[in-house]
């Protein structure tokens, strides 16, 4: 991000909407204006607009094929794997644009790490699975270094005690909810500065599911977290801040463009949404 | 609520669960039929390798051991005793080594070729790509003998043998030792090139199969965690299809093992093991191919002892490759290897 043609623009944004009751931080880790995502000619989201807080837990809420994991994979540009996907708009990352030119995609995802659907640590011992991002980066020296790397990770993702035993067993050799934890303490590893979660929890059992919601709470301290989410309760019981997203026919196909509705304080869209689609889907009217 | 049993002389008389026509007859053909295509391969393979032996017995008993190791080939003319002097050792020596060079000059070819066709290139190069490959496979091996020896070796093999010669036959053990000259045209070298191109195909068709399978879930974990293409290929994909690249080779080997007219044709019919790969040479497939015709009886039992040592030879790679293969699984502690 050195290059520069990366423009750094007003890197003092702070909040329009946002109520300041002096606990949480106001600075923005994400500026997200008038996103659209197309898949070759197809349009999947259209005009994007959102601010994600440090520290924060923001959730995007919203029916299947609403577009809430497309945009969250917009943050670490992991869309860029499929050939077809292009981004208008722009996201600004501390005020960088991450679709500048100039910008490395490896780069922007060593500082926006990803929790996916299906846990799918790496065919390599708990250990090795969580060294591979700090050492693929090359910045681990020597054994110890790594050792105390790898603990701390795992600490921090709840999972140290369940597994400094057998930390040379293979990471599928654990259960479902450990595989998700020890995801969890890969992607940290990195020390990133945002976790991108797509819908972390969907493969797991409700005892599994409260672990991580526990971690996230503990994580928010140290990170900012995004999180996709088909359940409305846990957005409800862990995020800050949630976002709406729903679905539009477009009139000339029968193909469907999402949207993001609106993206307010949790307990605002739950309580008080401002639109009338929001109040509907979270009194399970819709959806 | 009380439970109340039908009692049994108010049941329907007829089994309902009785066998119907459909899985009662069928199943046991259709197993039976399976079972005697499976026995008939394992029969004809039995009966192959044991009418060999049994007709090279006589050769083996009458040169023992001398057989694998001794140098001269002298073939006698009894219709039913071993007259002459059976040492295979040439022949051995000649397969192994083109079939070495083949693997060694295919290998890292067919994996490059694999990685781009699955990673790297886009879909209207990949397709295309791929049925080529699939193409080059089904092309006979007289054809590439008749192209090597007519035309390959002439215009591009030679001025090759000649540079190496000039360079690294010059040069140092090993090397001045494998690229010694004078540079004869028909040789190891030829041959083992030439092999190389026929066994590619199905090593890069083995090695894209493979790669495809490399589970999606890990690349994105891997791309997701910062790691660069590179690093994605290297410690996902590959790591995860090391088996199936050792299978793709083994399949390769095997055919460069029992290739029999394009090496007759390149490799040059020599029976002195030449310790330079620009020298001529023979393979076991080419001289059975090249004298059985007009062969003695007691040459053609010496023919059939040569099959059965390419067939054991064969053999050996096959559990040495299986053993690789479990013990690379063991190393990873990969619970799906």
């Amino acid at each position: 991000m050195t290059d520069d043609t990366a423009t750094m623009a007003d890197p003092m944004v702070t909040a329009t909407k946002r109520p300041d009751d002096g606990t949480r931080s106001t600075e923005v880790v994400f500026d997200v204006e008038d996103l659209d995502v197309y898949y070759g000619s197809f349009r999947a989201v259209r005009n994007v607009d959102a601010h994600i807080f440090k520290n924060d837990i923001t959730a995007f809420i919203g029916p299947s094929g609403c577009g809430k994991s497309t945009v969250l994979r917009c943050f670490n540009r992991m869309n860029d794997m499929v050939p077809t996907a292009r981004v208008d708009g722009s996201i600004r990352y501390h005020g960088w644009d991450l679709y500048a030119t100039g910008v490395d995609p490896v780069e922007v995802r060593r500082k926006v790490g990803m929790v996916f659907q299906k846990p799918n640590p790496f065919p390599k011992s708990i250990y090795d699975n969580v060294a591979f991002g700090p050492k693929a980066a090359g910045r681990v020296k020597g054994k110890s270094d790594t050792d105390e790397l790898v603990e701390d990770a795992l600490r921090r993702a709840a999972l140290w005690d369940e597994v400094k035993d057998r930390l040379k067993v293979s990471g599928l050799g654990i259960s479902g909810g450990q595989q998700q934890r020890l995801c969890i303490a890969r992607a940290i590893a990195m020390h990133p500065e945002v976790l991108l979660m797509d819908e972390p929890c969907s493969a797991l059992d409700p005892i599994a599911t409260a672990r991580i919601e526990d971690l996230m709470l503990e994580l928010k301290k140290q990170f900012t977290i995004i999180i996709v989410t088909h359940n409305m309760q846990q957005a409800a019981r862990v995020s800050d801040r949630t976002g709406f997203f729903t679905t539009e026919v477009n009139p000339d196909s029968d193909t469907r463009t999402g949207l993001l509705v609106e993206l307010d304080d949790t307990e605002t869209i739950f309580s008080n949404p401002s639109d009338e689609r929001t109040e509907q889907y979270v009194t399970g009217r819709f959806g | 609520m009380t439970v109340v049993d039908t009692p049994t002389s108010e049941r329907d008389p007829v089994n309902p669960f009785k066998s119907t026509e459909r899985g009662g007859k069928v199943d046991p053909i259709f197993r039976w039929v399976l079972r005697s295509s499976g026995v008939l391969v394992l029969a004809i393979l039995a009966l192959m390798v044991l009418r060999t032996t049994w007709a090279a017995w006589p050769v083996f008993a009458s040169e023992g051991l001398d057989f694998f190791t001794g140098t001269l080939w002298s073939v006698g003319p009894s219709r039913s005793e071993v007259t002459g002097t059976y040492g295979a050792w040439p022949f051995i020596y000649g397969t192994l080594v083109s079939s070495a060079l083949a693997i060694i000059i295919a290998l890292p070819l067919a994996i490059c070729t694999a990685l781009y066709l699955t990673q790297l290139a886009p879909p209207r190069i990949a397709r295309p790509g791929s049925y080529l490959v699939e193409m080059l496979a089904s092309v006979p091996s007289i054809i590439f003998g008749l192209w090597g020896l007519l035309w390959f070796l002439p215009n591009v093999l030679r001025p090759v043998m000649n540079f190496l010669e000039d360079t690294l036959g010059q040069s140092f053990p090993p090397f001045s030792i494998l690229f010694e000259g004078p540079v004869f045209g028909v040789s190891y070298f030829a041959a083992g090139v030439v092999l190389a191109i026929m066994i590619l195909p199905i090593i890069t068709a083995i090695c894209r199969e493979v790669f495809m399978l490399a589970p999606e879930g890990e690349k994105q974990a891997a791309y997701g965690l910062g790691a660069t293409r590179w690093e994605v290929i290297r410690k996902v994909v590959l790591a995860r299809s090391v088996p199936g690249v050792v299978g793709g080779t083994m399949l390769g080997l095997g055919r460069a093992l029992g290739e029999t007219v394009a090496v007759a044709m390149l490799i040059g019919a020599s029976q002195r093991v030449g310790t330079s790969l620009l020298f001529p040479g023979d393979s076991m497939a080419a001289v059975i191919f090249n004298t059985f015709a007009d062969g003695a009886p007691e040459a053609i039992w010496a023919l059939f002892a040569i099959g059965v040592t390419l067939f054991f030879i064969t053999m050996i790679v096959n559990i040495l490759a299986r053993l690789l293969v479990w013990r690379i699984g063991r190393i990873t502690g990969d619970a799906t290897v």
